[in-house]
């Protein structure tokens, strides 16, 4: 069984986000999907001051295995990306919810969190997956 | 139901993620398939393969069938337990196969027999077409489904092996050669494997294989799943078969020209009618293997581009964990040389055409 920590938001393409405050979220992806990817060679995050959109591509997880779309869960700017990755991709195998963190935005909407799955939704959700 | 390995709650226990293969419920890592390709390319590493199909080939006509039957020469085999890596050719000189097989005795003794090892994907087409072949020789085809196979890769697995079993079995693995076999005590220890690395591929009852499997991981071999097999055959420049070549292409497209074997003139193998009517015709296609130097992971399917020759497609491709970049083979152009492109995930990328291995003595290898 995945770990899925309950004071995250989730997204049904497996990204999670983190409330930092003051309108500020972290945005990796969850355990189960890097469960699913296998061991991940590179990512490719979006640019800083980057605006993303809800829904939009904004970036690719490539693991030994495939290629997976990484989708913005919420809108707004990019105010910081995990550089770490480039050197150590394996972070987001490893520690998925906390060093392999992938970007931080500031929401455009903060409404848009609340229309996330919380952790018993995206659970199940990933039981039908 | 899947098919199963005599190993097959020793992998569950260990916390393989396991993965259906042709069938079989086969472990694909046991936590992290890079790490487990780097074990092996540093110290050691064991591989369950007992999903491999091992067949026994005895009788009057053994030599004169296998010179029949496959591409490569048997008659090459010139001491006890040498190997030999051949592919298994229709009448149009396509693959049905490719396999291994092993002169079991001295050769041209009164009783000489072989073991072939061929792929588990392809085990009932093999047989029948072995079958088949066999109507007009007196020999005797015996499939071995009791034999459990443990391949043990990696600089130090024949230390780490001969560490583990009885003193006659540890002399016979310090004294292998390259590509040879020795029966010891009831166990077939080969000399061979599919990694790039020295090490062993040990044919076993399938009622020792736990015992040996557990020695070998509590003396320090990694266990190590396909994932991690695709990966290391990869990198040395392997193929695969049913990806890199199949039916519909022959040895010469699929840098396998060496394993054909065109002197003598006169033996008549399956396939060879075709292949020299290719060879002297001009050869279509070709498999190369392709480097990409930048970010991005090329994958099997993949469209190669060589400018002004038209395109070709990726066969095998992956991240190479040694190298730290994607490689790739591909089956192009003939006349394909030096450059080509590959479109990875919309965007064009350029590679680089390299000649397989691509990692030797887990060192980049390709030029």
């Amino acid at each position: 069984m995945s770990n899925i920590p309950s004071e995250l938001k989730y997204a049904a393409s497996h990204e999670w986000v983190r409330d930092e405050g003051e309108g500020v979220v972290s945005i990796g992806i969850s355990d189960h999907a890097q469960d699913l990817l296998g061991d991940v060679v590179f990512v490719e995050l979006p640019d800083l001051d980057a605006d993303v959109s809800a829904g939009d591509e904004a970036g690719v997880v490539e693991s030994v295995k495939a290629a997976s779309d990484l989708y913005a869960p919420v809108s707004g700017k990019v105010i910081a990306i995990n550089e770490e990755l480039e050197d150590a991709p394996e972070l987001v195998n490893s520690d998925p919810y906390g060093d392999g963190w992938f970007f931080k935005v500031k929401l455009s909407d903060p409404a848009e969190l609340e229309a996330l799955l919380d952790a018993d939704t995206y659970a199940s959700h990933c039981e039908e997956d | 139901m899947a098919k199963t390995t005599p190993l097959h709650d020793q992998h569950l226990a260990l916390g393989a993620k396991m993965v259906d293969f042709s069938g079989w419920d086969m472990p694909l890592h046991y936590g992290s398939q890079v790490e487990e390709h780097h074990q092996v390319r540093r110290e050691a590493g064991v591989f369950d393969v007992s999903h491999m199909t091992i067949v026994d080939v005895s009788g009057p006509d053994a030599r004169s069938y296998l010179r029949h039957l496959l591409a490569n020469d048997v008659a090459r085999l010139d001491t006890q337990g040498r190997a030999l890596y051949s592919p298994m050719l229709n009448e149009h000189g396509g693959v049905i196969d490719d396999l291994i097989v092993y002169l079991m005795t001295e050769p041209g003794v009164t009783g000489e027999w072989y073991r072939v090892v061929v792929n588990c994907a392809t085990r009932d087409n093999d047989l029948s077409w072995m079958a088949d072949c066999a109507v007009r020789f007196d020999v005797s085809l015996a499939e071995q489904p009791d034999l459990a196979m443990i391949a043990v890769q990696g600089p130090k697995a024949r230390q780490l092996a001969a560490s583990v079993l009885s003193e006659s079995r540890a002399r016979l693995i310090g004294q292998l050669k390259v590509f040879q076999g020795q029966e010891s005590e009831g166990w077939f220890i080969a000399r061979t494997g599919y990694t790039g690395e020295d090490g062993l591929e040990v044919m076993i009852p399938e009622e020792e294989a736990l015992t040996f499997f557990q020695a070998l991981v509590d003396a320090g071999v990694r266990p190590c799943g396909l994932g991690a097999r695709d990966t290391l055959r990869l990198e040395a420049g392997l193929n695969l078969y049913g990806s890199d070549m199949d039916e519909t292409v022959t040895p010469l497209q699929s840098n396998m020209g060496w394993t054909v074997a065109w002197e003598p003139q006169e033996r008549s193998f399956i396939g060879r009618e075709a292949l020299e009517r290719q060879r002297d015709g001009g050869v279509p296609s070709k498999l190369v293997g392709l480097v990409l130097e930048q970010r991005g992971v090329l994958r099997a399917h993949q469209t190669v581009v060589v400018d002004g020759l038209g395109e070709g497609e990726i066969t095998s491709g992956t991240f190479s964990p040694t190298l730290g970049y994607s490689i790739a083979l591909a089956r192009v152009p003939a006349a394909a040389d030096a450059e080509a492109s590959v479109l990875v995930r919309g965007k064009t990328l350029p590679v680089k055409i390299v000649r397989p291995p691509f990692v030797r003595k887990g060192a980049q290898g390709h030029s």
